[in-house]
């Protein structure tokens, strides 16, 4: 055997260089993977204590309107209902999803569509920005601009359902704009000069063939903003007024999920019951954000049926 | 297209020192079956050509003799370099690769200077004496006819050459590693006449001292540099020959019609 | 109705919208800046801030920001490099890819509350770190990974595989490929998306308030020892952020001059992220110039 042969037998530097190589991305992956189940596992076990271990009723957690943790009622039942949270919280989502969708695909569309380039290149960076503000500088805009509004034209405290929708609205509105942006430029150029070409007007290229090739996008792009409302925590916290009422009107004080859980989590004691109650509305949260995920996912997956056919 | 009956194939038996060999080499991608039994032998210090249509399967055979198919494809028979399967799982695929240097059809220097994309290989394969990377450097680009064109230049990107200095720069490159074997995949596809003959004229000079395959859809290439050819259809080596036999007096019918232009 | 008329009254409405659109954009940016930059002066970013009086700065918060921010990347970089370069030279199509990827886009689109919050349990809690700069800085960690994990694995898939095959096709080893070879030329997508990332985390406030805390001790700038008390890079220190700040003055504080320190310290985060975003844009140009320029 001459010395190439034994060589090409042989593990060299290389071999282990890839070995070593792989393990390290191996660990990382596997590092992350381990993170994600921790987060499941430690909030869905921490927010099921509350029906495990201090009896509270699943369905009068979700459907009664009296939170007081502390407390029980005449019957002894310990007062844990989550409904106001949760209906404040779906109200400013879909209110401020309502509100910005037809602003960020009209935004979209000029961007993509309709504007030269230069109108887009200014709009473009400006957009990605506003992606980028904090959500505390949305909250002090909120507080120091649209409450004092509202309570001069609505009167009240000004704080409740419509300030968090008003500021929830600028929060969602670059992001879903900045998303539907994208896939509306995923849309083959192709479509366009075909549409155009058999005589079409700009909008109803726009309307009949644009939009609907990108809708599965322009979906996605909606549920990512109503995601990205219903998880905002500290700016809808600060606008909120966060009392723990049914919400009559939009204007009177409300709690959402996240401002209860922001301002009470810091006040209860690890182990006891309220403070089990306020990990049950984190697992709510932690249920919600999966079930977007879920929408998004389904979503994609017929838009890729579509497109195939 | 004709269909030709796959049962019928000349192979000429080499008489020479063989470099390299196949037996019965099989590749499948997922369900389909890409190659068929392949089994050639290739003469040491000589040239030889894989000619066919487009999809006849000839790149891919030739990814397989220094194992660039391992990802992508499943590769089975025998693949004999030094009396050694180097086909088989247990075998070093980096060593394989050493000795069995590549050139793609598409120039692909690194983002690099001139003297990094040379030296880059050799300096993580060991080699640290500044000498001796410097004497690589030198003899690798004159042997690739690259040497007089950028000698002053050799700090600079490789990205700022032409298309056809980048690629005598890629087979600088792989010549430097001083491997045995030379496969090129359609290196001249991609470039102007005047560099493809620069080029041709490189591996005609390289040829005293490396065994060289490449893969060609360009038949008059394949005839002017190439002492071998062998003609790849649907996966199926049909004839193997010396070029002037395959191009003069091919044995097979399907042969004759793809040298002729009947297809391809 | 005919066709011409519908395209000028759509196209008249979409402008009508965009105009508010840019209205409140412009509105927002400018109340921002015109409010609190008058206020943002070298005493308001020098001095400490104060409970109960006014005229109170930001020394503090801007250097904990500053010091969660740079620990928060050395944490995540490492681990979201590994994870990228798995992602997208290592993962084939199957199902536990597909797991795997359905794990990082779950990680990365749960809210930055509930992140906090674990990051409370399990660092604050159960690993004793109490509220600290470490605790804040994991957490920070756990918000970021994913998106830059995906930055990563996108700015490395988009080097073409040429130049993998090149790599190997020399006898290299895939590792030495991907580190030597794609990852230099995939660096100006990573460091793009670096930079927008520590924008991120340089305004994150959710995921700090019961990590981090919400108090900043006053500490020694010229105690270069981490691992004592009183030093500034003390990793075991509570640390009230910048954006943590802005929260907590116009929430649960009594200082008199709340609403100028919200705006002037709004006015920093705003004006630190728009050099981030420039910053990105920038230097990935410039990167990409200078690795396929003609020189």
């Amino acid at each position: 055997m001459d010395d190439i042969q034994t060589r090409l037998q042989k593990s060299s530097r290389a071999t282990r260089q890839d070995y070593f190589g792989k393990v390290i991305c191996y660990s990382c992956i596997g590092l992350i993977i381990l993170l994600v189940a921790c987060i499941l596992y430690f909030i869905a076990s921490k927010g099921l204590a509350t029906f495990t271990q201090n009896g509270v009723k699943f369905w009068n957690f979700l459907t009664q309107s009296d939170w007081k943790p502390g407390d029980v009622d005449k019957y002894g039942n310990p007062q844990v209902g989550a409904l106001p949270m949760i209906v404040t919280s779906f109200s400013v989502t879909i209110l401020a999803a309502l509100l910005a969708t037809p602003f960020a695909i009209g935004a979209a569309i000029f961007m993509t569509e309709i504007a030269n380039k230069k109108g887009a290149k200014f709009l473009q960076p400006v957009i990605e920005l506003l992606v980028g503000i904090p959500s505390v500088v949305y909250g002090f805009i909120g507080l120091s601009l649209i409450v004092p509004f509202i309570r001069g034209i609505f009167g009240g405290t000004g704080f409740g359902i419509l300030s968090g929708t008003l500021v929830l609205f600028v929060m969602v509105l670059p992001t879903i704009t900045s998303l539907s942006v994208d896939s509306l430029k995923s849309v083959p150029m192709h479509y366009r000069q075909a549409s155009l070409a058999l005589g079409a007007t700009r909008w109803q290229t726009i309307y009949k063939v644009i939009l609907k090739a990108a809708a599965p996008g322009l979906l996605t792009a909606v549920i990512f903003g109503m995601a990205r409302a219903f998880g905002e925590a500290l700016a809808v916290q600060m606008v909120i007024g966060n009392a723990v009422l049914m919400p009559k009107n939009l204007i009177s004080p409300a709690s959402t999920l996240t401002s209860k859980l922001t301002t009470e989590i810091g006040n209860t004691v690890m182990g006891t019951l309220p403070n089990n109650a306020l990990w049950s509305l984190a697992l709510v949260l932690l249920f919600m954000s999966l079930l977007f995920n879920l929408i998004v996912r389904f979503i994609g997956r017929r838009g890729n049926i579509k497109n195939e056919r | 297209m004709k269909t030709y009956d796959f049962s019928q194939q000349y192979i000429n038996k080499i008489e020479q020192e063989v470099a390299l060999s196949t037996n019965n080499v099989q590749v499948h991608y997922g369900k389909s079956h890409a190659i068929f039994d392949a089994s050639l032998s290739f003469p040491r210090f000589q040239i030889t050509s894989l000619i066919g249509a487009s999809g006849s399967g000839k790149s891919t055979y030739l990814r397989c003799l220094n194992r660039m198919n391992d990802k992508i494809a499943q590769v089975d028979g025998e693949i004999i370099y030094r009396n050694t399967d180097i086909n088989s799982k247990k075998i070093n695929v980096y060593e394989v690769r050493r000795h069995i240097g590549m050139v793609f059809q598409r120039p692909n220097p690194f983002a690099k200077s001139i003297k990094e994309n040379i030296q880059f290989a050799l300096k993580n394969n060991g080699i640290n004496d500044k000498n001796e990377l410097q004497k690589r450097l030198e003899t690798s680009l004159k042997d690739a006819a690259l040497w007089d064109e950028v000698k002053d230049d050799l700090d600079k990107s490789a990205l700022a050459l032409s298309g056809g200095q980048q690629q005598r720069l890629c087979i600088a490159r792989s010549i430097a590693m001083h491997p045995d074997i030379l496969l090129l995949d359609e290196p001249a596809s991609a470039l102007d006449p005047i560099s493809t003959s620069k080029i041709e004229e490189t591996l005609k000079l390289l040829s005293k001292n490396y065994t060289i395959i490449i893969v060609t859809h360009n038949m008059q290439q394949a005839s002017r540099i190439s002492d071998y050819t062998a003609f790849f259809h649907m996966g199926h080596v049909i004839e193997y020959n010396k070029t002037k036999n395959i191009f003069t007096a091919p044995e097979i019918k399907a042969t004759e019609d793809y040298i002729s232009g009947d297809f391809g | 109705m005919n066709a011409k008329k519908s395209d000028k009254i759509a196209t008249g409405i979409i402008y009508g919208l965009v105009g508010i659109v840019v209205a409140i954009l412009i509105s927002l940016l400018g109340y921002i800046l015109y409010n609190g930059v008058p206020d943002v002066n070298w005493h308001f970013l020098t001095s400490e801030a104060q409970s109960f009086s006014a005229g109170g700065g930001v020394r503090d918060q801007l250097f904990n920001s500053l010091y969660l921010l740079v620990l928060a990347l050395i944490i995540s970089l490492p681990i979201a490099l590994g994870a990228g370069i798995y992602l997208s030279e290592y993962a084939k199509d199957n199902w536990v890819n597909d797991v795997i990827r359905t794990s990082i886009e779950v990680l990365s689109s749960l809210p930055s509350v509930v992140v906090g919050l674990f990051g409370y349990l399990l660092l604050v809690i159960q690993l004793n770190l109490g509220f600290s700069i470490m605790a804040g800085a994991i957490a920070l960690t756990f918000f970021n990974l994913p998106l830059l994990t995906r930055n990563i694995e996108e700015s490395l898939s988009s080097v073409p595989d040429l130049q993998r095959e090149a790599g190997t096709s020399l006898g290299l080893s895939g590792w030495k490929t991907i580190t030597k070879i794609i990852l230099p030329m995939a660096l100006p997508g990573i460091l793009t998306g670096l930079i927008l990332c520590s924008g991120r985390i340089f305004g994150e406030a959710a995921a700090l308030i019961y990590t981090a805390g919400q108090s900043a001790p006053s500490v020694d700038y010229a105690n270069w020892n981490p691992f004592t008390e009183t030093s500034f890079l003390n990793p075991m220190r509570p640390a009230e952020t910048l954006a943590v700040h802005i929260w907590k003055v116009n929430t649960e504080s009594v200082t008199p001059d709340a609403s100028v320190i919200s705006s002037a310290s709004s006015a920093v985060l705003i004006i630190v992220i728009l050099i981030f975003n420039l910053g990105a844009r920038y230097l990935g140009n410039k990167l990409f110039k200078k690795m396929t320029a003609a020189k």
